[in-house]
């Protein structure tokens, strides 16, 4: 029988040399005339391991990384095959810390599955929630969801529960399911990493919403940024397909799911669903106002279901092992797991699913082992580039979709970037401001020349021209933006600024013309 | 986009015909024109527009809306995509694309003279291996000037 050796082809572990390291793999091996079957799963997250390489023995998975393909051959010598000692051998993978401690309820999966494989994802426990839907009515499906909890994971924290309930009551000829899978914060990467590791758990909930909903039709809205997850998708949805768990009468059920994988075209405002809507019409992605919501009039006008990557793929498991099992993780009013990503300026960068009301510093100091650059942590943005930079002092803040709004900051998508000591926070709230002129929809004044004179003002501030008066100004403009935006891009811009300007007032306070920043 | 074929008016119209019984056919109709002759022609506008029953003005306004699309053919035979946001800079990323463009001796939009075009992007999901860039669709993760030029001189190969 032939080994099997999994290689990852996570956008990161690619980027890293995978490809390189899994063709060394195959030609070492059928030099040595050794029987190996390779196959390219997505990462489990544990991102500085990675390329992470997984050999099945009798006694369960051995892990190496990060493997580079210089290091396949003493690999190979050291009788990788059977999980032999080797410098880069880290044992069980399942064991090692940073996976141990998680609460690994929608990541599961990934990094051990065949991603476009239906077979390998019903063999590790895959359909059992669609199975346990099908039982049940739409109005017991939606209960559920209700019940667990969930909020939407995207960003805005909404009741799942009651978006999908709302669809499901709505009357229409049509109705669609939605998948925002546009995940263009800075800092975030748990959609990416799910769609390119275990895209089945997304379809199947996409499924499950379509069954509570009404929805024969769906759509999967991927960024362009990301072709992999883009390929994974496609290949996922084909094999489903044919597998017949997506198409005409899915798991012989008599329902129809029909799901297709969309590709924007680079528009961070296309995250914002009804922007998203927009372009998936064929349109400019620019912001629809509310009333009418997409659950009521969405694409095309029909009644569709808009929920991020995060919130479809927490529904499989929900459905499977109840609402309250999954509410028993959490704290206040945000229940479950919390996909975070830890980025930047750190050792052990990755994915955690974690409960809600971990704090901060226990993610960056306990799964992230503290910066890269082993210089001190000085700032932390939390929820993507509209998402508040906090101070040390901040850090013991628990993520918790209240604790977070009531200290300025938010969730988000669950995004940490670390910054070192070097970061000058009068750049990053240029940058804001810089980040919110290049992608506004430019349907709303406030958002459309108060980024770009935000620039300009803090480029006043950054040369020591006015700065009091300057800073007023930006605090005036940053008010405006609040009050006056349509969505959260211009909305939610004045957070990462007044942050900075509140937290770190010193960098904002030099006169003349700053040397160029963190050297 | 090294393998663009050159702009040709009824081998785009077979495009269009191919995916306007899309819902919401625009974006797939542009994607597919600009995979095949590395950009959009103004010649695709009218044509789209006939075939979606939409105004000229309503493709050429989601045309110029992404910054994905191209109106001109490629001046580059490569593309780079540099990431220049937060996780990227809090590993130094501007300073490093400083070096690449001035290795490159363009900047940014620009083409390098052995036909390399080099872009920003905010971010590419590759946060915690940071600084990241796309090279042709290929990742590439903890990039410095050196990788950067390794990994362009395997797409030339």
């Amino acid at each position: 029988m032939s080994i099997t050796i999994t290689v990852p082809q996570d956008a990161v572990a690619l980027g890293l040399g995978a490809n390189r390291v899994a063709r060394a793999i195959f030609s070492g091996a059928e030099r040595r005339g050794l029987d190996v079957r390779i196959v390219r799963t997505g990462t489990r997250g544990l991102l500085w391991l990675e390329p992470m390489v997984e050999v099945a023995t009798p006694e369960g998975r051995i892990a190496y990384g990060p493997v580079t393909p210089a290091d396949v051959e003493s690999l190979l010598d050291a009788n990788l095959v059977e999980g032999g000692e080797h410098a880069l051998r880290l044992g069980d993978p399942e064991k090692i810390p940073f996976l141990a401690r998680q609460h690994r309820l929608t990541f599961h999966r990934c990094g051990v599955v065949d991603p476009v494989s239906v077979e390998d994802y019903r063999a590790h426990g895959g359909y059992r929630g669609l199975e346990a839907a099908l039982k049940l009515d739409a109005e017991g499906v939606v209960a559920q969801v209700r019940d667990s909890g969930l909020r939407g994971r995207g960003g805005a924290g909404f009741p799942a529960g009651i978006k999908w309930n709302t669809v499901m009551l709505a009357r229409s000829d049509q109705k669609y399911v939605v998948c925002n899978a546009d995940e263009g914060d800075s800092g975030t990467f748990a959609d990416r990493i799910m769609m390119e590791g275990d895209p089945f758990n997304l379809i199947e909930g996409m499924t499950i919403a379509a069954v509570a909903t009404g929805a024969t039709r769906g759509y999967i809205y991927c960024r362009s940024e990301y072709p992999q997850s883009f390929r994974t998708l496609r290949d996922a949805i084909a094999n489903g397909v044919k597998a017949g768990v997506l198409g005409d009468d899915i798991l012989g059920s008599g329902k129809s799911f029909h799901l297709e994988v969309r590709l924007g075209a680079g528009a961070y405002i296309c995250g914002e669903e009804t922007s998203l809507l927009e372009s998936l019409e064929g349109k400019r992605g620019i912001v629809r106002a509310k009333p009418p919501i997409p659950a009521l009039k969405g694409f095309l006008g029909k009644p569709t279901l808009v929920n991020n990557v995060m919130t479809f793929t927490a529904v499989p498991w929900i459905m499977e092992h109840g609402a309250r099992s999954y509410a028993d993780y959490g704290m206040g009013r945000s229940l479950g797991t919390l996909p975070i990503q830890l980025a930047g300026n750190i050792k052990h960068g990755g994915l955690i699913e974690y409960a809600f009301g971990i704090t901060i510093r226990q993610v960056i100091e306990e799964f992230g082992g503290g910066t890269a650059s082993g210089r001190p942590v000085r700032a932390v943005q939390v929820g993507g580039p509209l998402g508040a930079y906090f101070p040390d002092a901040l850090l013991d803040t628990p993520l918790d979709y209240e604790a977070m709004a009531a200290r300025k900051g938010l969730v988000g998508h669950g995004g940490i970037v670390v910054f070192d000591d070097t970061v000058d926070m009068a750049r990053q709230a240029r940058f804001a401001f810089e980040f919110c002129a290049a992608e506004s929809c430019g349907k709303c004044t406030p958002c459309r020349i108060g980024a770009t004179r935000g620039v300009e003002t803090m480029d006043k501030v950054i040369s020591g021209i006015r700065p009091e008066a300057n800073l007023e100004l930006v605090e005036d403009l940053c008010e405006i933006m609040t009050d006056g935006s349509l969505c959260a891009m211009g909305g939610l811009t004045p957070m990462p600024v007044m942050s900075a300007i509140t937290h770190f007032p010193e960098d904002f306070s030099r006169t003349g013309t700053l040397p160029a920043a963190a050297e | 986009m090294a393998n663009a074929e050159p702009w040709n008016a009824t081998r785009a119209a077979g495009i269009v015909a191919e995916l306007q019984s899309l819902e919401g056919a625009t974006l797939p109709i542009l994607h597919a024109l600009q995979e095949t002759f590395g950009y959009i022609d103004a010649e695709a506008v009218p044509m789209i527009a006939e075939a979606l029953n939409l105004s000229r003005a309503e493709v050429h306004g989601c045309l110029t809306f992404y910054h994905d699309f191209r109106r001109e053919p490629p001046t580059g035979r490569h593309h780079v995509k540099l990431c220049r946001a937060e996780a990227c800079q809090a590993m130094g990323s501007d300073r490093l694309h400083g070096e690449i463009l001035s290795r490159m001796g363009c900047g940014w939009h620009g083409t390098s003279a052995d036909g390399v075009t080099v872009e920003p992007v905010y971010c590419l999901g590759l946060c915690a291996n940071g600084p990241a860039a796309l090279v042709d669709d290929e990742p590439l993760a903890r990039l410095s000037a050196e990788s950067l030029d390794a990994a362009l001189k395997e797409v030339r190969a």
